[in-house]
């Protein structure tokens, strides 16, 4: 197919993923506005006007903003893409894109730019509601939407490799309870890794959630616990490692093609 | 002047992963504006000769040609040659048939003002224009299966493949679509169709391929595979019962009940003299109709001789 088309049939995906977000948004927008509001009531609040400055200065509440942004973008991003095109394996329709002339990088690119998409929404409905909550000044404006962009891509692709591998509803929701969640909450949402003692301050390093949190609390806050060149070299490899792996497995049809 | 197929089936193989060999080197060829039929018991192999040619299933060896576009090294272009009506349902059900047929347009990089035209041509054509805005998990099994042909129809194929498209359709929603594919057929596109509605296939079809156990066993036009038949068999209804049944030349009359009897004889043998015998003999017949459809015959025997020749 020629740009255009591929531009149109990306269009087509992404529009489609765009509709089924907003058609189910009990789903996909509100559960994460609830959880987000409850943490920054009682570890923002209750729990933080005890903690008082964590770092620079900084209060607790204003800390753990940029990690709950990126909490809801990771959870969302991931978990759009892994329902969606599982549900399209399991309900079959998958085969209308895989019996058409697009070619894998326009359906990877299509359901990831759907992701991605869900994840900015959710991340702009959090950070919506911690303005009831604290005032957020935006210090490096580039590095926050290059780092929420990055990693609502980078968990986008990785959903899309769990998906393509995913025999069963359960084989979608085993990565996200036994491994994202345990990850996000050690990655340094509620807490600066510089306060823990040694070896858990450098097991925490091979956290690559780490890198993103702490890109992201640096775009908004300015702080961050690990360098900023570091953090975008691990988002980037990550982007390219999953993109290069779940466009294999699409030219290959490994999970899809019999 | 020599034509490129529509298809070109060469030495197709698969084996699954299971040790399952499917296809054993299927080879066949449909020229362009044919009607064909692809007929075979459960299991032939069909669905996988479809599969592979839709590229959904990965062949093990062999390639097929789309119009000279080989589905396996230009997947691609050789998709846009092919519009596919699977077996099985293949659509969100949580989506409207409008949209199901509108992305589907988008799947094959047509734009959204001409995609939206084709799904109401579409839609009207096959008479789902009414429900195109409800959700596709509402309509009944017809409607699904017309649904399906629509959304095929969206990349206006040059080459339309329907795996068993009127399976668990009434007869009414049946002849309708078999005038809405002949119409299609008629106006240029090449059809491929399997069916287990042999009816279908005689009534449709111009050329056929029978496979059974991953091999092609007949490969012909439907007239040369019908004058195959030498024998054939007629149900004839009684006015009276008759219990002894009279000897005639070149007939062999058996008892269904005692006011049915079926006579079965060759073609060359002429109705008349079986007549004029049973006229002789005080048997009045009422009605006389065909015991099975002709080709649905033909089927059986050649899959019988498979069998018993494997």
């Amino acid at each position: 197919m020629n740009t255009n088309a591929n531009l149109i049939a990306f269009k087509t995906i992404t529009r489609r993923e765009v509709i089924r977000i907003l058609r189910i948004w009990m789903q996909t927008l509100l559960p994460s506005a609830i959880t987000m509001t409850l943490y920054f009531v009682i570890f923002g609040r209750m729990v933080g006007s005890r903690i008082g400055a964590i770092a620079d200065g900084i209060q607790y509440i204003d800390y753990i903003v940029p990690g709950l942004i990126m909490m809801a973008v990771i959870t969302n991003s991931y978990g759009n893409i892994s329902s969606s095109f599982f549900g399209a394996k399991f309900g079959r329709h998958v085969e209308e894109m895989l019996a058409s002339p697009m070619p894998s990088w326009v359906i990877l690119a299509g359901y990831v730019a759907g992701a991605m998409l869900r994840g900015l929404l959710v991340a702009a409905i959090v950070l919506a509601i911690s303005l009831f909550f604290t005032r957020i000044h935006l210090y490096h404006p580039w590095v926050t939407f290059s780092t929420v962009l990055l990693t609502a891509a980078v968990f986008s692709l990785a959903g899309f490799v769990n998906a393509v591998y995913a025999k069963k509803f359960d084989d979608i929701a085993l990565v996200p309870t036994f491994v994202l969640t345990p990850l996000t909450y050690l990655g340094g949402v509620f807490y600066s890794v510089n306060q823990l003692g040694t070896p858990w301050r450098e097991i925490s390093h091979a956290n690559p959630i780490l890198y993103m949190v702490n890109a992201f609390r640096w775009g908004l806050l300015g702080v961050s616990d690990v360098p900023l060149g570091v953090a975008f070299a691990v988002m980037l490899s990550f982007a390219v490692v999953l993109a290069a792996i779940g466009l294999h497995l699409l030219d290959r049809g490994i999970g899809l093609r019999s | 002047m020599t034509t490129t197929p529509a298809l070109d089936v060469v030495e197709l193989k698969k084996t699954y992963a299971n040790g399952v060999e499917a296809l054993k080197g299927v080879s066949l060829s449909v020229q362009p504006g044919d009607f064909f039929a692809l007929l075979g018991p459960n299991g032939a192999g069909k669905s996988t000769l479809i599969g592979i040619l839709s590229s959904l299933v990965n062949a093990t060896g062999g390639d097929a040609r789309v119009f000279g576009v080989s589905v396996r090294t230009q997947r691609s272009a050789a998709m846009r040659l092919i519009g596919l009506v699977p077996q099985e349902l293949n659509f969100n059900m949580f989506e409207k048939p409008f949209d199901i047929c509108v992305n589907q347009a988008g799947f094959y990089g047509i734009p959204r003002a001409v995609a939206c035209e084709r799904a109401e041509k579409y839609l009207k054509q096959l008479v789902l224009w009414d429900k195109a805005f409800e959700p596709a998990r509402a309509m009944s099994g017809g409607m699904k299966r017309r649904l399906m042909i629509a959304r095929a129809m969206m990349s206006e194929p040059k080459l339309l493949i329907l795996d068993e498209p009127t399976a668990g359709v009434d007869i009414e929603i049946r002849r309708s679509m078999w005038k809405f594919i002949s119409g299609i057929n008629a106006a240029g596109t090449t059809v491929i169709l399997t069916t287990h509605y042999l009816e279908e296939a005689e009534q449709l079809c111009r050329n056929i391929a029978i496979i059974d156990r991953g091999r092609i066993i007949e490969n012909t036009s439907m007239k040369q595979l019908l004058s195959k038949l030498d024998v054939e068999t007629f149900v004839l209804d009684l006015a009276q019962p008759c219990t002894a049944l009279p000897d005639v030349s070149g007939v062999k009359l058996s008892h269904v009940d005692d006011v049915t009897i079926e006579a079965e004889m060759s073609r060359e043998h002429d109705l008349n003299s079986l007549f004029a015998t049973l006229s002789t003999r005080g048997v009045t017949v009422r009605s006389m109709r065909n015991k099975a459809n002709r080709l649905e015959e033909l089927f059986v025997r050649l899959v019988e001789n498979g069998k018993v020749a494997a």
